[in-house]
């Protein structure tokens, strides 16, 4: 048992920090270290900086672009990004649809779709969620019935996140409704701007446009853009949900939020002392920083065991769980933190080129509504009790 | 980063938990407590010779320098069989206080005899009102001729009734909280003016009151630095404690596996509870307040022995505060879901959950190391 990286790994981690500290433009991080709003082309200019690095899919096979690090490599790659407040890189492409094209893509797809991935030409977002199918998602309704050499769409779909950007979109489609309703399921990738795909925001309880609907009508779509078989969409659904796991838990991001967190509450000052001087609230942040401490050791002995040849397993859905209950806790420890200034609600503030004056201190704006945001992390990617089920199926045998 | 085992250490723990389970079952346990010795012979022999008992010395002493993480496989062996041996008391708090503080003189003499299997010793520390602070020393070494004389109190001393030798805290300077100003005695238990009221625990282990009435001991008695022991104090409680954990841990593991099995086997409505999504979602928490005990706890064995001692500290109060957590949580969940028979003698269940509850009010409570790992960061 070694808690240390190796001197290789160290190495390694010291050529991301330095590559991230010299090429993070500025103004990027500090609105993520800020919570900022962060814009489309924010994501895509990162984005592409870590492409011309050839570090956009590190875990992507080498022969299709990826980098060929070890797991452990990985991990310290997200640490470094995360630390250093850049933004997190959009899942949709690189690490969900990609994976699916990689291994049940035609050539003919992995040529078109893997490049533009790699190079932000394209931005995806995920349409599996349907307004009568959340947690039940074999249920999903939206139709694809063959017409010729196309697909004709038609359906709903719901929660589709940053949709308002995106240029493609991966869908889960009913193409039959004989026998199990799993084998009905196909995997397909639609154009956003086909004729028929319409796009309405949904706004979020902290005032955001975060995600949206996403309709279909009468859309047309190429049958070449049908991933792998008719039927087996379902197969290639879960087969993604393996691939989502890592950096599930985003320790690194939420142990720079936590620093966050100490810092403003030693600035705060609460009836004439430092906040962090208070005994109840500093257990309250000490137990969560405890618990993250734990959670970053649960993760590291999951990428172990992965590295160790194990299947990957329902172990993602633990840090999932956690890591959300942690996420959460620590978004609503620093809108504690800021006491009434809470209650300032300016959403024009939340955008970095905004020059008014603050109400309260510059960093209490965004907290509350980040707050009410982050409570949705216990219910997408499979809500927290879904991933219990998982967890006393897989796991438990129950 | 590498979370597995050695082949040693691999081996170090089949053969342990293959002894316990044969030799350490629950009845075998009930009568050894019954007993009231609170050691047992051959079970303290046969972990001589499997060279637990010398474990963490070196070579030169009968030991094999074991390390945090050989001291962990020990401890989680000994809570899953919930072991109430003496081997905290005398290999890791004595031990541990002699070859961190001792003399070479001291270490040759004591070190191999613990090892041997020929020495009992109990570490006399806490005091009524020091509650979980252990700093707080009030017991007085004066100085008299080129010896000491002891006067004092000390409170729940694990299995101070059985050890033939004390080793004890006492005061020479300061106030009774102040850092400075202890020293560590090793004191015979049958020297004049020491009286010892032996008793049992409520988790099966021996504890006792023990008074220093002006208790006469010579210059080669005190054991490490003149009013000057607090850092190795605070070392070997840290080592305690992160074996306290891996103890827990053990506990905590034959629970989990316990109320899992009941889940399965025990009908109700005419199946399984364990079908029931409330039963499972509880079960699925048990499980991960395990694996996050479990990853703090191994964290806290690896540093155990770190020379930094800011990194120790915190990796075993950070270890207390969440194996603590996961013991109250488990324990609790574990009675309620195995209903009217978790609240019986008879069970293993109610065992488990006494010991894993005194382990939290043992070498500070889960307050005290909150409280000391926000100090730290």
């Amino acid at each position: 048992m070694d808690f240390a990286f190796t001197l290789e790994e160290a190495a390694f981690r010291e050529e991301v920090r330095a590559f991230v500290r010299s090429h993070l433009p500025v103004d990027i991080s500090r609105k993520v270290n800020e919570h900022k709003h962060l814009d489309k082309d924010d994501f895509v200019r990162w984005q592409k900086i870590l492409y011309r690095k050839g570090w956009m899919a590190p875990g992507w096979p080498v022969k299709f672009g990826g980098t060929g690090w070890t797991p452990v490599q990985r991990y310290l790659f997200e640490e470094e990004c995360a630390v250093a407040g850049a933004p997190s890189v959009i899942s949709f492409g690189v690490n969900m649809v990609g994976p699916v094209i990689i291994a049940f893509g035609t050539p003919a797809q992995q040529q078109h779709f893997l490049p533009r991935i790699l190079s932000s030409e394209d931005w995806w977002c995920q349409g599996y969620s349907e307004p009568g199918s959340g947690s039940d998602l074999a249920s999903l309704r939206t139709r694809a019935v063959r017409d010729g050499d196309h697909y004709i769409v038609n359906g709903q779909k719901t929660w589709t996140t940053l949709a308002q950007h995106a240029d493609m979109i991966f869908c889960l489609v009913r193409t039959s409704s004989e026998g199990k309703r799993q084998e009905g399921i196909s995997f397909l990738l639609i154009d956003m701007r086909t004729p028929g795909v319409s796009v309405r925001p949904i706004i979020t309880l902290d005032g955001a446009h975060e995600v949206n609907e996403v309709w279909f009508d009468d859309a047309r779509v190429p049958i070449g853009n049908l991933v792998g078989e008719e039927g087996k969409g379902w197969t290639y659904a879960k087969f993604l949900l393996s691939h989502e796991r890592s950096g599930i838990a985003q320790v690194a991001r939420w142990k720079r939020e936590l620093a966050f967190l100490k810092r403003m509450a030693g600035e705060i000052q609460s009836g004439g002392k430092p906040l962090m001087a208070d005994a109840l609230f500093s257990a309250k942040v000490t137990r969560v920083e405890i618990e993250l401490l734990a959670l970053e050791i649960t993760d590291l002995r999951v990428l172990a065991s992965d590295r160790e040849g194990r299947a990957p397993g329902p172990e993602a859905s633990i840090l999932k769980i956690k890591g959300t209950e942690l996420q959460q806790a620590i978004t609503e420890l620093m809108m504690e933190a800021v006491g009434p200034y809470a209650l300032p609600f300016l959403p024009e503030a939340l955008h970095a080129d905004w020059d008014g004056t603050p109400v309260g201190p510059a960093f209490a704006a965004p907290l509350a509504a980040r707050y009410f945001n982050y409570r949705k992390t216990s219910i997408y990617g499979g809500s927290n009790e879904i991933q219990r089920n998982i967890i006393a199926q897989r796991i438990l045998g129950l | 980063m590498d979370f597995s085992f050695s082949e040693e250490q691999q081996l170090l723990k089949d053969s342990l938990q293959r002894y316990l389970e044969r030799e350490y079952s629950f009845e075998a346990r009930r009568k050894r407590i019954k007993a009231g010795t609170g050691l047992s012979a051959e079970v303290w022999r046969a972990l001589a010779d499997m060279g637990v008992l010398g474990l963490p010395f070196a070579a030169e002493y009968g030991g094999f320098a074991g390390s945090g993480v050989d001291s962990m496989l020990v401890m989680e062996a000994f809570g899953r069989s919930l072991v109430v041996e003496p081997y905290l008391a005398t290999v890791l708090l004595c031990g541990g206080l002699i070859d961190q503080a001792g003399s070479s003189t001291q270490k040759a003499y004591w070190l191999p005899r613990i090892a041997a299997g020929n020495a009992i010793m109990a570490f006399a520390h806490g005091e009524t009102d020091a509650r979980h602070d252990w700093c707080y020393v009030s017991t007085r070494a004066e100085r008299k001729g080129s010896g000491f004389v002891l006067r004092g109190r000390k409170a729940v001393v694990l299995h101070g009734g059985q050890a033939q030798h004390l080793l004890v805290s006492a005061r020479s300077e300061g106030e009774p909280s102040s850092a400075t100003g202890v020293s560590l005695f090793i004191v015979d238990a049958g020297s004049a003016g020491v009286q010892r009221r032996d008793y049992a625990t409520i988790d099966g282990l021996r504890a006792a009151e023990i008074d220093f009435a002006n208790v006469e001991i010579d210059a080669t008695a005190l054991v490490g630095e003149y009013a000057g022991a607090a850092s190795t104090i605070d070392s070997v409680l840290d080592r305690a404690n992160a074996a306290l954990c891996a103890e827990a841990l053990g506990a905590l593991g034959a629970l989990y596996d316990l109320t899992l099995a009941y889940l399965k086997t025990r009908q109700q409505f005419g199946v399984p509870i364990g079908t029931f999504q409330v039963l499972q979602h509880r079960m699925v928490d048990v499980l991960i307040h395990l694996e996050q005990a479990r990853s703090l706890a191994y964290h806290a064995a690896f540093y155990a022995h770190a020379s930094d001692t800011a990194l120790r500290r915190r990796a075993v109060s950070a270890a207390k505060v969440q194996v603590g957590d996961a013991a109250r949580f488990i324990s609790q969940q574990a009675i309620q879901l195995h209903g009217g028979i978790g609240m019986t003698e008879e069970l293993s269940v109610g065992h488990y959950v006494k010991r894993l509850t005194m382990i939290n009010a043992t070498f500070g409570n889960i307050d005290t190391h909150l409280e000391r790992f926000a100090a730290l960061a």
